[in-house]
């Protein structure tokens, strides 16, 4: 049961509220950048999750290629190396040791996150619930900390896959000799770090869904109330 | 003053504050009409009841029982949508604390509400400019809060504040964080806006200065309007309030 007031009132909201997409990105680009730190202690930690998870990948793309030419001599050197090779193998997978070991940097990693953006939205408080006094929505406060997290996300990860995949190569020249490389195949490294960029961003994005979930939901008088 | 138009309107409003079992109530039943254009200031002591009926009016909180019209819009039945709507449009906020946002520029400062509301970039600078201009900060626009004196970003959050040409602009304190001088000023603004713009100043303060350009003074104690004084009437007590003012 609604005033006439109350309706037209609504009628003009619909069509007057917004933030748009480059606004969103532009605010969400100045606070990572003046709060540089911070978010590169969170950048940091996705990095050296991403940099271990690629590395294992491209490393497993390296020795899947070392197999594939057949060599006696460096068959035998990945045995030595602790590769388990089956005798009809024609690729190779991590051990599962090793996907375990995968998953649960992975899970420390998001519990990382969550942590630094749950702290972040409580050094922002202020912050939030002045820019729901100027009239913004939740969903412009859910939008702007996702686009942070999806920056903080892909940089992370680019950087962190590049490390990871520079660093299995490195460790497969010293090891393998410069044949390894020759007998990486391209693609499927390639792959291996998309995949890891991949899975960065969707981590850091799952990482900050509560936090940014929480800041929305903040009514700007509590925001406000916080302070005192 | 018939011909005055009502632009807040508050009817036995109530308002409890849950403290674990204990229902604590803020305000126990006002009523209150505020003009168009009215500089209102709201005083009581700390516990009165001030914070909680300045958010009400402000649209920041719902009352436990009665109404709060703005605008003669009843507040109670607005969702969170259009609450938003009504903050973004009707009413201009100032804080204490200035609360302008750390990463922006004076200018980004001014123009967010104009961009929430819609409004082109390039018209919202522009007019985020003017009003930078009007409070006498034109050439400190691409200064970051951190970059400025306190009265300073007081000036921007009032032309923050005069964004959407709102018809309110609610101050909660708003000379609080500043030296004598600097808030005479804040004051002399909010004052020359009210008069040059027609809009209806409404602040939550302590500040004695306050009163001599107040056209209203609403006191609030224990939950109740103890009284409304207008200016006419105020002066006759200003001879008290001074004393009182000396004495702090």
């Amino acid at each position: 049961m609604k005033t006439k007031n109350a309706r037209q009132t609504h009628a003009n909201a619909k069509r007057l509220l917004v933030l748009p997409l480059g606004k969103s990105i532009e605010i969400a680009y100045q606070s990572i950048r003046v709060r540089f730190l911070r978010s590169f202690i969170t950048v940091l930690s996705l990095m050296l999750a991403i940099a271990f998870f690629c590395f294992l990948h491209v490393s497993a793309d390296l020795a899947g290629g070392i197999l594939n030419t057949g060599d006696y001599g460096l068959h035998q050197a990945l045995i030595r190396a602790g590769y388990d090779i089956p005798p009809d193998a024609v690729a190779i997978d991590n051990t599962p040791k090793q996907k375990w070991i995968m998953f649960l940097s992975l899970l420390v990693c998001v519990v990382g996150i969550v942590n630094a953006q749950l702290m972040a939205v409580s050094e922002r408080i202020r912050e939030i619930g002045t820019m729901k006094c100027l009239g913004a929505l939740d969903r412009f406060i859910l939008r702007l900390f996702l686009f942070e997290a999806g920056m903080q996300g892909l940089a992370g990860a680019a950087l962190g896959a590049g490390i990871g995949a520079l660093a299995a190569l490195l460790n497969g020249l010293l090891r393998f000799g410069p044949t390894a490389i020759r007998a990486l195949p391209i693609h499927k490294a390639m792959e291996s770090v998309l995949i890891s960029i991949g899975v960065g961003l969707a981590l850091s994005l799952l990482g900050v869904v509560y936090p940014a979930a929480k800041a929305a939901r903040m009514q700007p008088v509590d925001a406000m109330r916080r302070e005192h | 003053m018939p011909d005055q138009q009502v632009i807040v309107r508050l009817t036995g409003v109530t308002k409890n504050f849950k403290l674990g079992n204990i229902e604590l109530p803020a305000l126990r039943g006002v009523d209150l009409e505020i003009g168009t254009g009215r500089y209102i200031s709201i005083m009581g002591p700390s516990g009165s009841g001030k914070s909680t009926l300045f958010n009400m009016i402000g649209g920041l909180d719902k009352p436990t029982a009665g109404k709060v019209y703005i605008d003669e819009v009843d507040i109670a039945q607005l969702d969170a949508y259009e609450l938003a709507w009504l903050r973004c449009r009707k009413i201009g906020y100032i804080f204490q604390t200035f609360n302008l946002i750390q990463v922006m520029t004076a200018l980004e400062n001014v123009t967010l509400p104009m961009i929430f509301s819609g409004m082109a970039n390039d018209k919202a600078a522009e007019k985020g400019l003017a009003l930078l201009e009007m409070v006498g900060l034109a050439n400190r626009f691409r200064h970051k809060p951190n970059e400025l004196s306190g009265g300073q970003q007081q000036r921007v959050a009032v032309a923050r504040a005069l964004a959407n040409d709102p018809a309110i602009i609610l101050a909660d304190e708003p000379t609080g964080n500043l030296d004598l001088i600097t808030g005479e000023e804040i004051i002399d603004l909010l004052k020359r806006l009210s008069m040059e713009r027609n809009v209806t100043v409404i602040s939550a303060t302590h500040d004695f200065k306050m009163l001599n350009v107040s056209d209203q003074v609403v006191w609030i104690r224990d939950g109740r309007i103890e009284k409304i004084e207008n200016r006419d009437e105020l002066s006759i007590s200003v001879g008290q309030i001074d004393s009182r003012h000396d004495s702090r």
